[in-house]
């Protein structure tokens, strides 16, 4: 299956939403088990090739698409694709700390719920393993009761974190998940993504050019749709190749 | 400084518009009080509200059948209308395109502006024969006013249960996508339970229209002064009593109709504050 050994892989892959493209042949692929940095200024299309990944852009009307986006080899458009499957496979943090209008446990036992898991037993231990793995379990874990919702909104992105993971996604998605909190937060989510990215195959997507250093993983710079600039973060942030990328990530763009 | 002259000017003006519109509440409470507290003193209020008889020839006026009546009928109209209307709504809001969803709205709207007389003439001329010819009894009936009130209700229905649906944060729909949930699952597990406190305004607001309306309802109830004992039978409601009777009524049978007016000022008060109060419950989470 795994014909380029890459986790997942873009093949000249186009994106546009009513005509006006916002990916344009787009081709890298990522590592199993690494931590993947996707940098770009707002209208890069980052969040187009995270909602591409997990067809969450299925809901948007009039869209077009060419290339092809390979999830283990095997394109994640193709007619046999079980979308619901596909979701579960490549688990999605968003920008916004979003927490489903139930309690703390619900909120990370609604995924493995919804999977068939019924056993009460199981059920706690994958909440726990989730939001342990999520470094939340010990602030948390004398209010699992408590409505997700009085959570700060660092706890809440970590939360989501944890309801990302309890349905043991492959892949995981975070688009900008650390826009809305403050500093050490911040870390804390960076932090947790170093140590994740042993189990998981995590693709990151920020504009903040010293969060994809901190990051430290491979780094895809993308600028209006276009690939620009694709290697390791030590590489691209000490020798950037393209004018583009050293404008970029010494400020003087985007 | 002519221009601030204006603007006091304007302002004075609409205040006093303002003032106008509110006092005709003001007047038609007062108005309804004065004119039938009487009565409750005459007979009692005990008497007035659980009195099986309304013979106005025989000083007679208890308006239990119609307070029965009244509340079968809503109970029914919403029992139609209900469902309909959120089933309409989650379609709009969830499934349906951008463009069906304001079609469907549109319509919807317009539906609103029909009069109450049309709907009640094609209760009077498809549903009561219907009832009658399949179902038995005179067709004039509970069920001929629950089902012209249901559908009657379903502007209001509808459109403050789709506002509440497209209240609830986008986040939410995406977050539980991304777990793999389809979207009824989404709809059912987050979506309805995020917008309970507007369906049930919308649903308090839909009894209240469905209480006030008169019109259609005497179209098709058959007005009978009785309890009904079934769904099939005539039922007359508080409004049509009023509206069928003010024309010839006279002294305490005149003041009887304006109590009916004060127990339905004094229900639908009571619903809007309800309402009110859901709503505020919802937007304060």
């Amino acid at each position: 299956m795994k014909r380029s050994g890459y986790k997942v892989e873009a093949v000249e892959f186009s994106y546009s939403y009513g005509g006006v493209p916002a990916l344009k042949q787009v081709s890298f692929g990522v590592k199993q088990n690494s931590l993947f940095t996707i940098m770009g200024p707002t209208g890069s299309g980052k969040t187009t090739f995270l909602k591409a990944l997990n067809r969450l852009n299925d809901l948007v009307d009039q869209t077009s698409r060419s290339g092809r986006l390979l999830l283990d080899g095997k394109d994640v458009y193709a007619k046999d694709v079980d979308v619901a499957d596909l979701r579960r496979r490549v688990g999605m943090v968003f920008a916004m700390p979003t927490s489903l209008p139930m309690s703390i446990f619900e909120n990370v036992a609604y995924g493995p719920r919804k999977r068939g898991v019924k056993s009460k037993a199981v059920l706690e231990e994958t909440v726990e393993k989730a939001l342990s793995a999520a470094a939340l379990w010990d602030e948390v874990k004398d209010r699992l009761d408590m409505p997700a919702q009085r959570l700060s909104g660092g706890q809440q992105q970590r939360l989501a974190i944890a309801r990302a993971l309890a349905v043991q996604p492959e892949v995981l998605l975070l688009d900008e998940p650390t826009s809305g909190l403050d500093p050490v937060s911040t870390l804390r989510v960076e932090e947790l993504m170093r140590q994740l990215a042993g189990s998981y195959t995590i693709i990151f997507v920020t504009h903040d050019p010293q969060q994809a250093a901190r990051l430290d993983g491979e780094v895809a710079f993308l600028f209006m749709g276009e690939l620009i600039e694709l290697g390791t973060a030590r590489e691209m942030f000490t020798r950037p190749r393209d004018k583009r990328t050293e404008d970029y990530i010494t400020g003087k763009v985007g | 400084m002519s221009h601030s002259r204006d603007e006091r000017r304007a302002e004075l003006v609409l205040a006093l518009v303002a003032l106008v519109s509110v006092s005709v509440l003001g007047l038609i409470t007062v108005f309804v009080f004065k004119e039938g507290l009487p009565a409750f003193r005459e007979m009692g209020l005990w008497q007035f509200i659980t009195g099986h008889r309304w013979s106005p020839s025989q000083n007679a006026f208890g308006i239990f059948p119609m307070l029965v009546g009244t509340f079968m009928v809503t109970l029914g109209a919403l029992a139609i209308g209900m469902p309909l209307g959120l089933g309409c709504a989650v379609y709009m809001s969830e499934f349906s395109g951008p463009r069906s969803a304001a079609l469907l709205k549109h319509m919807v709207e317009l539906m609103a502006g029909i009069p109450s007389v049309v709907f009640g003439f094609v209760g009077l001329t498809v549903i009561v024969p219907f009832i009658r010819t399949y179902l038995g009894g005179p067709g004039f009936s509970v069920l001929a006013s629950s089902i012209v009130l249901g559908f009657m209700i379903l502007p209001t229905m509808v459109s403050v249960s789709y506002d509440a649906l497209r209240a609830v944060p986008q986040a939410y729909r995406d977050n539980m996508l991304a777990l793999g949930a389809t979207t009824w699952q989404t709809v059912r597990m987050v979506v309805l339970p995020s917008a309970k406190s507007g369906i049930l305004a919308a649903a308090i607001l839909a009894t209240g229209r469905a209480i006030g309306e008169t019109m259609a309802v005497i179209m098709v109830a058959g007005n009978a002064t009785a309890v009904p004992e079934s769904v099939l039978d005539p039922v007359r409601t508080l409004t049509s009593n009023i509206a069928l009777e003010m024309g010839y009524s006279a002294g305490l049978h005149r003041q009887a109709l304006f109590a009916t007016g004060i127990v339905l000022f004094v229900i639908v008060t009571l619903l809007n504050l309800i309402a009110r109060a859901a709503i505020r419950g919802g937007s304060a989470k």
